[in-house]
């Protein structure tokens, strides 16, 4: 087995383009488990962790760009004012030790279901960098997911950053598990709203083969919202509309029965967690103040 | 393949390497640290943890390779020669060390916790030491000896 530790993206991108059997590596949280366990042993590892530009964060005006390797720890940070989302997931994963570790980029790379910044991405509309030998580009965090721990990334490709707007209203993250930390998602939800838009984001997590985006329900509330002039007026949301939410973000799952929960509870729980995360961003949208899930 | 890299201060080096070991097999097989404990190999129990760079992580969880030229502090690094650190001490006098297997990892945390925030409330304890599991205490003894760590140290 080898072990390349490039300095530079383009070093790493030469690597990758000769060896595409090559594994990057950055916090190790999903690779090391894999290779205690003997559940892999690729010919070598592609250590990103010595890569400056891949762990720094910028802001470009409105928009965020997240390097691939910057951990969840400086996410939560930096970022829990411009990125409540982002920062709410992060802030849920794992524990201290492997937020100082984990970061967006690997947690792409894995593309589980159940990963905590998916819901996120989607809601936010961002956009995931990924770069090669041959260029860049750029991929919607709703196409990168293909199915089950498989993405649109190619052999040759590594992750650069996830790009995505400053929020402009609020947003809440929100996963079902037996405690509040070390919980891999029994299912899980994220919600923003855009009100510059007129549009709201929403998608759940660890209730289909991909993460996916709650289309329906999307639609449903946006119209809802702005046909009642809910958008300027900020008054409470009907019950009926929240009901009616939970219920299509519900419907956009497909979920299956397993060891964390059965089919049946999930699609129960993402309804209930779907209005309840809308409820408390629309309590801080009409002015009550951020509130936040443990 | 070599790897070169200071624990407790001190410049080391191993030799044959594999290059899909993790630090913490390093540090006990090969630097003679057997404090970091290794219990799950999955970063769920925090036995493992250790100081790299300053921060906090599961050694279990970090490629040897990764941590070429960086530092690592170990549990063995807290103490100030025969002197316990203040974490340490308040482990042993609160009775939260049964078993020990936990200990090095907890401490570690503890420590570091103290050091961002030298009066943590209880929440803020229970979440920094929310990736060590204890299978023997109960947590409740735990808890204590972190609270008296801070008093011992804000002393
Ligand atoms: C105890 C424990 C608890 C956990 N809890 C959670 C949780 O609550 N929620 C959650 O979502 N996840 C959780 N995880 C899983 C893991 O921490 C996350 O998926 C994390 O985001 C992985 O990031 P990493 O940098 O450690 O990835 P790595 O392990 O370094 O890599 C993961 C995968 O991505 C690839 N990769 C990494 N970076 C890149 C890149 N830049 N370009 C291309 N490919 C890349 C790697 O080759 C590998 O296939 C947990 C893991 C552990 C061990
Ligand atoms: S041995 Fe590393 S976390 Fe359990
Ligand atoms: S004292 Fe035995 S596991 Fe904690």
């Amino acid at each position: 087995m080898d072990f390349l530790r490039p300095t530079t993206l383009a070093e790493a991108l030469a690597a990758k383009a000769e060896r595409p059997d090559l594994v990057p590596i950055a916090g190790g949280t999903d690779v090391m488990v894999e290779l205690n366990f003997d559940h892999r042993r690729p010919p070598g590892l592609l250590d990103l962790t010595g890569i400056a530009e891949l762990a720094r964060w910028s802001a470009d005006g409105d928009v965020l760009r997240v390097g691939a390797a910057v951990p969840y720890a400086r996410i939560v940070q930096d970022l829990g004012d411009r990125l409540p989302g982002l920062a709410m997931a992060s802030r849920t994963v794992g524990s201290p030790q492997i937020r100082n570790r984990g970061t967006v980029g690997g947690n792409l790379g894995s593309a589980s279901p159940a990963g905590d910044t998916h819901p996120v991405l989607i809601a936010g509309d961002a956009v995931v960098e990924v770069a090669s030998a041959r260029g860049a580009r750029s991929i919607p965090a709703d196409e990168f997911y293909l199915g089950v721990k498989r993405s649109a990334l190619e052999p040759d490709e590594l992750i650069t950053a996830v790009r995505l707007a400053a929020a402009t209203g609020p947003q809440q993250f929100a996963k079902v598990g037996t405690r509040n930390a070390m919980v891999i998602a029994v299912c899980s939800f994220a919600v923003s709203l855009h009100p510059e838009r007129l549009r709201v984001g929403a998608a759940v997590g660890s209730a289909a083969p991909t993460p996916r985006r709650a289309s329906a329900a999307e639609e449903f509330l946006s119209a809802e919202l702005t046909s009642a002039g809910l958008w300027e007026s900020r008054e409470p949301l009907p019950d009926s509309v929240q009901r009616r939410f939970g219920e299509l973000v519900a419907e956009a799952a497909s979920p299956i029965d397993d060891v964390r929960g059965s089919a049946a509870y999930r699609r129960h729980a993402l309804a209930v967690l779907a209005r309840r995360s809308l409820g408390w961003a629309w309590r801080e949208h009409s002015g009550g103040g951020n509130e936040r899930c443990a | 393949m070599r790897v070169n890299v200071t624990v407790n201060g001190e410049a080391r080096s191993a030799d044959d390497v594999w290059e899909g070991e993790s630090l913490l097999y390093v540090l006990r097989e090969r630097l003679g640290l057997p404090g970091a404990k290794n219990a799950c190999e999955q970063g769920e129990c925090g036995s493992c943890t250790v100081y790299l760079d300053d921060v906090p992580v599961c050694a279990c969880l970090v490629a040897a390779g990764q941590v070429q030229d960086r530092e690592v502090r170990t549990v063995e690094g807290l103490a100030d020669g025969e002197t316990l650190d203040p974490v340490q001490e308040a482990f042993v006098q609160a009775g939260a060390v049964q078993c020990g297997f936990c200990t090095p990892g907890l401490v570690v945390a503890a420590h570091d916790l103290l050091r961002r925030s030298p009066s943590p409330d209880d929440p803020e304890i229970r979440e920094a030491l929310a990736g060590n599991l204890c299978r023997c205490t109960g947590y409740e003894k735990i808890l204590d000896a972190v609270r008296l760590a801070a008093a011992k140290r804000g002393a």
